[in-house]
């Protein structure tokens, strides 16, 4: 495993005339998992996509060992930067095994032949994600835990030191959502992969990130450790949601209590009360 | 990871499997095509037997048989397999890139640009050969890139791009039907063939150009089957796997469009061959390897046998088209059902 430095430099991109980013830096620390949270349209899709060389962007560079990923030829790039978009296409049919060796695609050109590194790459994935005994079956037919697992086996069949996901975890039963950030948990510390992925639930991005970047208008409202970043501040800020943060007795990794209007026990509300008055 | 080695050895033989299981699905696909071709052309309105067919097709001269075969059924044969493949090959082509089986060329109107341009050449400018080839295959891709173009919005949505050529497809065979209705002294049979397609009055010379588009577009098209397998899981995954999406995607609209167009030029929009073919081989293939050449071949099938069937087999004649319309019509409709339950995909 090679160290990457990899980093967003004064980034501003969006669709059509809507600027969705704007002067945004962020340097991703090789070897760790970051997890991206934020708003509904803060951005932080936009941000991984052109991270990823999925959106040009209008000013500013993604940098990867200091040179520009959006001039850097594609197959190059694929075999060091993975994705795994938000809704990946199984084709109707077709095994496991079959999608899994697709991410062997940057490895090969026109006319390779498939080898046993190719082999070898493919069957560590499957073995990785715990899908090797689905290999024969057709995707469609599996679970949605299991074809996500199946996804990210060919993210990882495609051996890049940096993999960015957006939202993994999205449609999945919480024993599955634990199920897939276990397994990328696994993948960094083994492989030392650099996991870069946007996540819905703060609790479970503070629970797995070594970094949290938190978003808002297109910008990094906060980033630093899930301790620093997950603040009730920052989610006041952030989701304009009052909450109180615990240390959660099985991580020791803060997580957010958000704190709504009804179904509180009588010292909450008098606490919330209080505080909404002293806002008046 | 630790048991790494003797795992792989099954990653190996599944994927040599699936090789295998490829390899003889495609022998068989082309025994059936040779067999189709041998049926033309010995079991016609009369029986010629084998042998007198092969003493015909290595040149000896029979009196009778040899006009019988060589100049009435051979072109018709090897044109209807050489315009089933690029029917076939196109069709699919568009398919698998646009994961959506309505995405087909004769779907999204255009074969019926081809066939509008071809019918203005030959009945209007009283244009012959070549140039009226060139031409479909130029208005084939103002076509493509109209509807490309008309349904372009933040990336292309398959439901519009089907939706606008589906409408462009209709407006082109008002436009051939106007033509051919206010052409004078214009026959029935040439009618048939530029409203549903026919190899009726087939020449081998008119064999060439579609060898020719086979062979440049098709093996360029080929040539792509890994992009082509990356882009079937969706264009951000495509990128990521290194693909330029853009421009593989241009390249195989022009390929699939010169195919298409040149046969179209020749033939006639043959109803549904490009739609069924692909459909057709995923059902035969099942996951065991790349669509295109199977759908090359079962778009051949499809063109014998309708012919087969629309000359020898039916109470009158009809053109190819009408039996291949007759056949994928209701195959349309159950798709249009599916793809609004499911959203399905190639």
């Amino acid at each position: 495993m090679t160290t990457h430095s990899f980093a967003a430099n004064r980034l501003s991109a969006g669709y059509d005339d809507r600027e969705i980013l704007q002067d945004l830096d962020l340097t991703i620390s090789p070897g760790k998992i970051t997890v991206i949270v934020g708003a509904n349209a803060c951005g932080k899709s936009t941000l991984l996509r052109t991270m990823s060389r999925l959106i040009f962007p209008r000013q500013g560079q993604v940098l990867l060992d200091g040179k520009s990923i959006h001039q850097t030829p594609s197959r190059k790039l694929a075999r060091t930067l993975g994705l795994l978009p938000q809704s990946p296409v199984a084709p109707e049919g077709i095994t496991v095994a079959d999608l899994v060796s697709r991410g062997r695609h940057p490895h090969q050109s026109l006319f390779s032949r498939w080898t046993r590194q190719d082999d070898e790459a493919v069957d560590s994935a499957l073995a990785a994600t715990k899908t090797f005994d689905l290999a024969e079956r057709p995707v469609d037919e599996l679970s949605g835990g299991q074809r996500q697992r199946v996804w990210i086996a060919m993210a990882l069949a495609q051996q890049t030191d940096i993999l960015l996901l957006d939202e993994p975890t999205t449609f999945l039963d919480i024993n599955h959502q634990i199920e897939v950030l276990d397994l990328l948990t696994d993948l960094n510390r083994a492989r030392g992969t650099t996991v870069v992925m946007v996540l819905h639930d703060l609790n479970l991005a503070a629970r797995y990130a070594d970094y949290l970047v938190a978003m808002t208008e297109g910008r990094v409202h906060a980033f630093g450790t899930p301790e620093d970043v997950l603040t009730e501040d920052m989610v006041r800020q952030v989701f304009g949601l009052e909450s109180r943060i615990i240390t959660d007795p099985i991580s020791a990794r803060p997580i957010m209590l958000p704190i709504g209007r009804h179904r509180m026990a009588s010292n909450e509300t008098a606490h919330v009360t209080e505080k909404e008055e002293k806002r008046l | 990871m630790t048991e790494l080695a003797p795992t792989v050895d099954l990653i190996i033989n599944s994927r040599r499997r699936r090789a295998g299981r490829h390899a003889v699905l495609l022998a068989l696909l082309i025994a059936v095509v040779l067999a189709l071709f041998g049926i033309t052309l010995s079991v016609g309105q009369s029986f010629t037997p084998p042998v007198e067919v092969i003493r015909v097709l290595i040149g000896q001269d029979l009196p009778g048989t040899s006009f019988t075969v060589a100049q009435l059924r051979l072109p018709r044969a090897v044109l209807s397999i050489l315009a089933g493949m690029c029917f076939g090959l196109g069709g699919v082509a568009f398919q698998v890139m646009l994961r959506n089986p309505l995405a087909s060329p004769d779907i999204i109107g255009i074969t019926s640009g081809a066939g509008a341009a071809a019918v203005f050449a030959i009945v209007v400018l009283s244009m012959t050969g070549p140039m009226v080839s060139i031409l479909a295959v130029a208005a084939g891709l103002c076509v493509a890139v109209l509807v490309y173009g008309l349904s372009f919005r933040n990336g292309i949505a398959g439901t519009r791009l089907i939706l606008v050529g589906i409408g462009m497809s209709a407006m082109l065979q008002s436009v051939i039907a106007y033509i051919l209705s206010s052409a004078p002294a214009w026959s029935l049979q040439e009618a048939m063939r530029w409203l549903t397609g026919s190899v009726n009055g087939a020449q081998l010379s008119q064999a060439l150009p579609l060898f020719l588009a086979l062979v440049l577009f098709g093996g360029l098209l080929l040539s792509r089957t890994r992009d082509l397998e990356a882009l079937q899981l969706g264009d951000d995954t495509a990128a990521a796997l290194g693909v330029r999406v853009a421009t593989t995607r241009m390249l195989i609209i022009v390929c699939a469009v010169g195919m298409i167009a040149t046969a179209t030029a020749v033939t006639g929009p043959i109803a549904f061959v490009a739609f069924l073919a692909g459909p057709i081989a995923a059902r035969i293939v099942r996951g065991n390897g790349s669509l295109l050449l199977p759908s090359a071949l079962v778009g051949a099938i499809l063109v014998l046998a309708g012919d087969y069937v629309g000359q020898l087999l039916l109470p009158s004649r009809y053109p190819v088209g009408v039996v291949t319309g007759a056949l994928g019509a209701p195959y349309l409709i159950f798709l249009i059902v599916r793809v609004n339950r499911t959203g399905g995909s190639l």
